[in-house]
């Protein structure tokens, strides 16, 4: 499904900035997988789901999605194969468009534009449909300016139409780390109704150990550009926090340090 | 005061030609959120085609066309100064306007201006035909008013139309927020060299309908275009924001701040008698003041209304 081989890149190269996000990073999924992601501030999270979805190209190595080498593609190319959610609420909509106008241009992703109207009926409907699911009263707001939903709301939006069109993979960087626990949760769950339905193969990000651990098949940890810990199966069930902190003083040699990977 | 009602036709007729140009502005300003100072040259660009053209014989309607194709040109060369070169978009437009600068001397033949003789040639718009109907000599359907008032009709119903469709609306989407645009599979780069080609098709087209409507092409037709743009932006905003929710009015709103803006030099100019020199300091301040008002606005310290908005 996706597979990445041996990925680096290095930020600013050659000034007193530059730093090495992605060391060699290797990783493989299979179809369906549900692989959650943690690790410090600066371990190169976000850089790998960036370098997935092609915000830059990497200095080396090679992406493919689906058996399709994407190394090379821009971001607007490899968006055919990939949904996004962002950690940032105000990132994943377009604030001055409406909620519907904001779904129709989710359902022509990977489409080419044309000439044709930008919305139709039939297709409102179904809209209506899907955001029911959301629990949000979004349904009875169709033409409501995205900017007058609140960050929960609009991730939830975000992450229907990241799935609208069925995604080959699913790319979620920390999208409940800005909203409070609450509705944190209630978007994590949404996450999962969906993932589980569409049998989605999906990276998730997240800050919170026990939000990685109650989600997904695979957990993977990373500490400085590298992918320091893989755990799935029945292994990753059986996971808790303790021996996630063992595991990790294991792989670095020294203590986590942050306190907000513990208790976020 | 009667001087001003007498100039009051032509006003209307000129901030009509100007509301055009306007709407170009509005595409690039508001829904690609760029301030493209192209406009400043691809405006003269347009009249200069348009008039030369006319001279040499061809037909008025190819001179509109042709005015459009090379406006259309001009916001190529922006559009491709900023994306496929990476250079910031203020700067590409400032760019491409010097450089159109020499482009429209030579359209018009390494003169600074080209006149156009109404008596020689039937135009589309004329501040004489704006008279001719006056004296009832002309049929009103031949007024400056009546003619550039269905053009503007006409583009509004087009650019309504296509920024309703998949690609406009992918349009309004790059402008509204890129990053969102690339995930969804947008190819941003291209649709904003897209707008900007529309944009400045539409400045061109305005251009070559101004030099018809004052019988002339000149090398500073444009000069401060963008300005004049911009204001009746944000009149057409300020005045009509609350009113007109849909979109095509919304660009209608746009051309009558065209028009206000125009009515409003008028005035200044009849009833002060002040030295028209002094008009685009004039716009210069008025269109600082509109654009720092709503910025003002923000830093003002305001209790909360009791209640607030429902929906909100």
């Amino acid at each position: 499904m996706l597979e990445i081989k041996n990925i680096r890149k290095t930020f600013n190269p050659g000034t007193v900035n530059q730093k090495t996000a992605l060391d060699g990073v290797s990783l493989t999924l299979n179809d369906g997988d549900f692989v959650t992601v943690i690790g410090g501030n600066g371990a190169g999270k976000s850089t790998l789901l960036n370098a997935v979805s092609g915000a830059w190209l990497v200095d080396e190595g090679s992406i493919f999605i689906d058996g399709v080498d994407v190394t090379r593609l821009p971001e607007h190319k490899r968006a055919k194969f990939i949904g996004r959610v962002f950690q940032d609420p105000m990132m994943g909509t377009a604030a001055t468009m409406q909620i519907e106008e904001n779904l129709a241009l989710a359902m022509r992703r990977g489409k080419r534009r044309t000439l044709k109207s930008g919305i139709t009926a039939s297709e409102r409907e179904k809209y209506r449909e899907l955001l029911k699911i959301l629990d949000l009263g979004l349904e009875d707001r169709l033409t409501v300016k995205v900017a007058l939903l609140s960050g929960g709301q609009r991730q939830a939006l975000t992450l229907l139409m990241a799935t609208l069109q069925k995604p080959r993979l699913l790319l979620l960087d920390e999208h409940t780390a800005a909203l409070d626990p609450k509705t944190a949760a209630k978007v994590l769950d949404t996450t999962e109704r969906i993932v589980t339905r569409d049998k989605l193969t999906t990276l998730m990000i997240t800050h919170n150990m026990r939000d990685a651990i109650a989600h997904g098949n695979r957990l993977i940890m990373m500490y400085e550009g590298r992918i320091a810990i893989d755990v799935s199966g029945e292994e990753k069930k059986r996971l808790t926090v303790e021996d996630l902190l063992q595991m990790f003083e294991k792989a670095s040699g020294q203590e986590l340090a942050s306190d907000r990977m513990l208790l976020g | 005061m009667i001087s001003f009602l007498n100039a009051l036709p032509g006003a209307i007729s000129q901030g009509l030609v100007w509301g055009i140009m306007s709407i170009g502005v509005y595409i690039t300003y508001k829904l690609l959120d760029i301030a493209d100072l192209t406009v400043d040259g691809s405006f003269c660009t347009g009249g200069a085609v348009g008039v030369m053209l006319i001279v040499n014989g061809y037909n008025i309607w190819l001179s509109l066309l042709a005015a459009i194709a090379v406006g259309m040109l001009a916001g190529l060369t922006t559009g491709l100064l900023h994306t496929a070169c990476g250079i910031p978009a203020i700067l590409s437009g400032i760019l491409t306007q010097l450089g159109l600068w020499s482009v429209n001397l030579a359209i018009m033949g390494m003169k600074a201006n080209q006149s156009l003789n109404v008596n020689k040639y039937s135009l589309l718009v004329s501040l004489r035909y704006l008279q001719d109907v006056n004296k009832g000599t002309r049929p009103f359907w031949q007024h400056p008013i009546f003619v550039v008032g269905v053009f503007t009709l006409l583009i509004v119903g087009i650019l309504y139309w296509f920024f309703g469709t998949e690609l406009g609306s992918s349009l309004r989407a790059t402008g509204s927020n890129p990053n969102m645009a690339r995930a969804q599979g947008i190819n941003t780069n291209y649709n904003k060299v897209l707008g900007l080609m529309l944009s400045n098709g539409l400045v061109a087209l305005s251009g070559a309908l101004l030099a018809q409507y004052q019988s002339f092409a000149d090398i500073n037709m444009g000069r401060g275009a963008i300005v004049i743009g911009l204001a009746a932006v944000i009149i057409g905003e300020v005045v009509f924001g609350k009113l007109f929710r849909n979109f095509g009015l919304k660009l209608l709103a746009v051309s009558i701040g065209s028009i206000i803006y125009y009515v409003v030099i008028q005035a200044v100019v009849s009833l002060s008698g002040i030295n028209s020199n002094y008009l685009k300091l004039l716009s210069a301040i008025i269109v600082a003041l509109f654009l720092a008002v709503p910025y003002w606005k923000g830093c003002v310290y305001k209790p909360a209304k009791q209640g607030g908005e429902r929906n909100a």
